[in-house]
């Protein structure tokens, strides 16, 4: 059995050529397969009960994708509210227009707060824009808290799955990564390596001068950013560390504070069938007068980086709508089949397939809206109800109109002759029918890359039309 | 390093807001509702959201009377693992904690001022460490306690969760950096669902919000390692509830 790892970058010359190759590796991996499916196994169950709580769960659907739709069609008239709001609270808010602005922004921070030690929370946009690579490239040490995110920094690897970081590793090889880098003898116990971490940690925690959170929501009425998580590392995180930087996405806004009512459980209920995630977190500000800790700064940077060019699609807005629950990842055929490093994107699975051609190009990542089976199993879970298989379907019609393919066109036009006119869709028929065995033996290409991973079945000995005319006698 | 001027945020905030603008010229067709939401409301923007109210009966129930709502919260907080002890007045709870602290073998607590706070401590047989809401942060003299008793906001019978704030319960880092977190909450301070909590919130708090208000649903826990349940990743490995009433 191979061990799961990130495939070295630029071995393939395009986005799409690597995703094919590490989708045939992942493919073959049976042992990595039945890892994932093993793991996600009590996710179902869990989440089934959570879900089963709900009086009326498509109901509270309806609800939550209202809530973020009314936001997001509103962001003009709502980020300048909450920016406001989060001013008047003793923050700053900076806004950063791409990737580069953004870690331009929090390097001059560390810079201006004499940083020596940064300790981070996890946070998917930092993963978006490289920020750690940034960091450490100009010196600062940064330490990433969240135990899925600790192994996979430690591994050198992004992470797996954007909920569950490092869910393709097996204990073994997280017992032997901390033997290696924090010197403890092995153990097989999950919880030992747990304790392990947490006694790692906790000094860091203590000796940080800048502690980095994400943030699931920021809300437009109050001017607050609540932060979920279940290990209390992003509470340690604001709470200890002189300067607290949060990074989001401009839609992460929603509009009001009792839109968290519906949110929160169906977030924790998606994500990782629980009632509620451990620890949700609202922040106003750095820490106020007669309060007993907390940090003195606290910044927010507001990030666009293509989201706004997704906006400005209204058919896929929705996708913007997206809470990061990754519930349509755990339930997708192809992601639980190549994995989540084979995408190659920040977001993984069909959530990533829709976006990252907004957020990259979609001459460069519509493959990613092949790699569907169009099951909808993601539509169907999605608890803000985003139409993320049909979303599939439109970057693939977007991607044709914009670079067709020459091949495919003359195909549909030769269908297109043949089955305008019956004589010649019975004659094309019959020839199948009687040379689908020679088309076996030879295996001439396109048909060759069908036939590599699947059979022919063997020739029907008369047409569907035939035995349909016989029917109706 | 060139500084980044407030003019070249006021440049980026102009051109991202010029950009959503621009985008949001064409409408986005509203979600479909099913049967269940109740006509939306129109809000100040002109397009309809739905009240928090008309959501209530769809979400898991907060339970319709104070005593369904106390056996939801018990019922909650045991499959999340937090110990519950009910007792019956603030000299019981005392005895309750000096109980933990002697089984438990602490020998530092942490706390804050607060009522329901300080007649609990004077019989603890171990020593104490009150967070100084008007002094430096002492994190060395913290981290090194084996537990952390605060009050709470309000207690969630719909999630079982603790409302704590960084106002009335102590700050930020005593309800997550000790071992253990003890919460001393009276029966009056149940409330049935999240959005009676929010309703809370905006009353005590309006115009004057604590730096930070969290939601504390169990102890702390993590399933990264092969989605296996963990308890006590980075906060409290237990969380103990003393329900005075």
């Amino acid at each position: 059995m191979t061990t799961v790892s990130k495939p070295a970058p630029a071995a393939a010359a395009s986005a799409k050529q690597q995703f094919l190759h590490d989708a045939a590796e992942h493919v073959r991996d049976t042992g990595h397969r039945d890892f994932i499916r093993r793991a996600l196994g009590g996710y179902y169950t869990s989440r089934d009960l959570q879900q089963a709580r709900f009086r009326n769960w498509e109901h509270a659907r309806d609800a939550a994708s209202l809530a973020k739709w009314s936001a997001v069609n509103r962001l003009d008239e709502l980020l300048p509210q909450f920016t406001t709001r989060f001013e008047a609270n003793g923050g700053r808010v900076h806004w950063a227009r791409d990737a580069e602005e953004a870690r331009q922004i929090v390097l001059e921070l560390l810079a201006a707060a004499k940083a020596k030690a940064v300790i981070k929370s996890k946070c998917m946009t930092t993963e978006e824009i490289h920020l750690n690579q940034a960091m450490e490239a100009t010196g600062f040490s940064v330490v990433e808290s969240d135990l899925g995110e600790f192994i996979q920094q430690l591994r050198g690897e992004p992470p797996y799955h954007f909920v569950f970081p490092c869910m393709h590793v097996r204990r073994e090889e997280i017992s032997d990564l901390f033997g290696k880098h924090l010197g403890t003898p092995p153990t097989d116990s999950p919880e030992e390596l747990t304790m392990i971490a947490r006694r790692h940690m906790r000094r860091l925690y203590v000796d940080a001068d800048v502690g980095i959170t994400g943030a699931n929501f920021l809300i437009a009425e109050t001017g607050q950013i609540s932060i979920t998580e279940n290990e209390g590392n992003a509470r340690l995180t604001a709470a200890l560390p002189r300067i607290q930087i949060a990074i989001a996405g401009i839609e992460k806004v929603i509009e009001r504070l009792d839109d968290l009512a519906v949110l929160l459980p169906m977030l924790a209920t998606a994500g990782a069938g629980q009632p509620m995630t451990c620890y949700n977190t609202l922040y106003a500000g750095p820490r106020a007068a007669g309060e007993c800790d907390g940090p003195e700064e606290m910044h927010l940077v507001l990030l666009d980086n293509s989201r706004t060019a997704l906006l400005a699609d209204a058919e896929q807005r929705d996708a913007l709508h997206c809470i990061r629950c990754g519930a349509c990842l755990n339930v997708c055929p192809i992601f639980k089949n190549v994995g989540g490093f084979t995408y190659g994107t920040t977001y993984q699975g069909p959530i990533g397939s829709v976006i990252t051609p907004h957020l990259r190009g979609l001459a460069e990542w519509n493959h990613l809206s092949e790699a569907s089976s169009l099951c909808g199993a993601c539509t169907d879970v999605c608890p803000v109800r985003i139409d993320i298989h049909h979303h599939l379907l439109h970057n693939r019609r977007n991607a044709a109109r914009t670079s067709p393919s020459r091949i495919e066109r003359l195909g549909h036009r030769l269908f297109a002759a043949v089955a305008n006119r019956p004589w010649a869709f019975a004659a094309g028929g019959w020839a199948f029918r009687k040379t689908l065995w020679l088309a076996k033996l030879l295996r001439p290409p396109p048909l060759s890359a069908w036939l590599a991973t699947r059979d022919l079945p063997p020739a029907p000995a008369r047409s569907f039309r035939s035995a349909w005319r016989s029917r109706q006698r | 390093m060139i500084s980044r001027s407030q003019a070249d945020n006021n440049a980026a905030r102009a051109q991202i807001l010029a950009r959503i603008k621009e985008a949001l010229r064409i409408p986005a067709p509203q979600p479909t509702l099913g049967a269940g939401p109740a006509e939306p409301t129109t809000a100040a923007g002109g397009l309809p959201i739905l009240a928090t109210a008309a959501a209530r009966p769809w979400l898991p129930d907060g339970g319709d009377s104070p005593a369904e709502s106390l056996a939801l919260l018990e019922e909650n907080l045991a499959k999340l693992r937090a110990v519950v002890f009910r007792v019956p007045d603030l000299a019981a709870a005392a005895d309750c904690l000096s109980a933990q602290a002697r089984e438990r073998d602490w020998q530092q607590v942490a706390w804050h001022a607060h009522p329901l706070v300080e007649p609990l401590l004077a019989g603890v047989p171990c020593g104490t460490h009150q967070v100084d809401p008007g002094g430096s942060f002492d994190k060395q003299g913290l981290e090194i306690c084996d537990a952390g008793l605060t009050a709470c906001e309000c207690l969630v019978a719909q999630t079982g969760s603790i409302l704590v704030s960084s106002q009335t319960c102590g700050g930020r880092a005593l309800s997550i950096l000790p071992h253990v977190h003890v919460v001393i909450a009276t029966l009056d301070q149940l409330v049935p669902t999240l959005a009676d909590a929010f309703a809370l919130i905006r009353e005590r708090y309006a115009g004057n919000l604590p730096s930070m208000l969290s939601f504390i649903t169990g102890p702390s826990r993590t399933g990264d390692i092969e989605r296996i349940l963990v308890l006590g990743a980075h906060g409290p490995k237990e969380l103990i509830v003393i329900l005075v009433g």
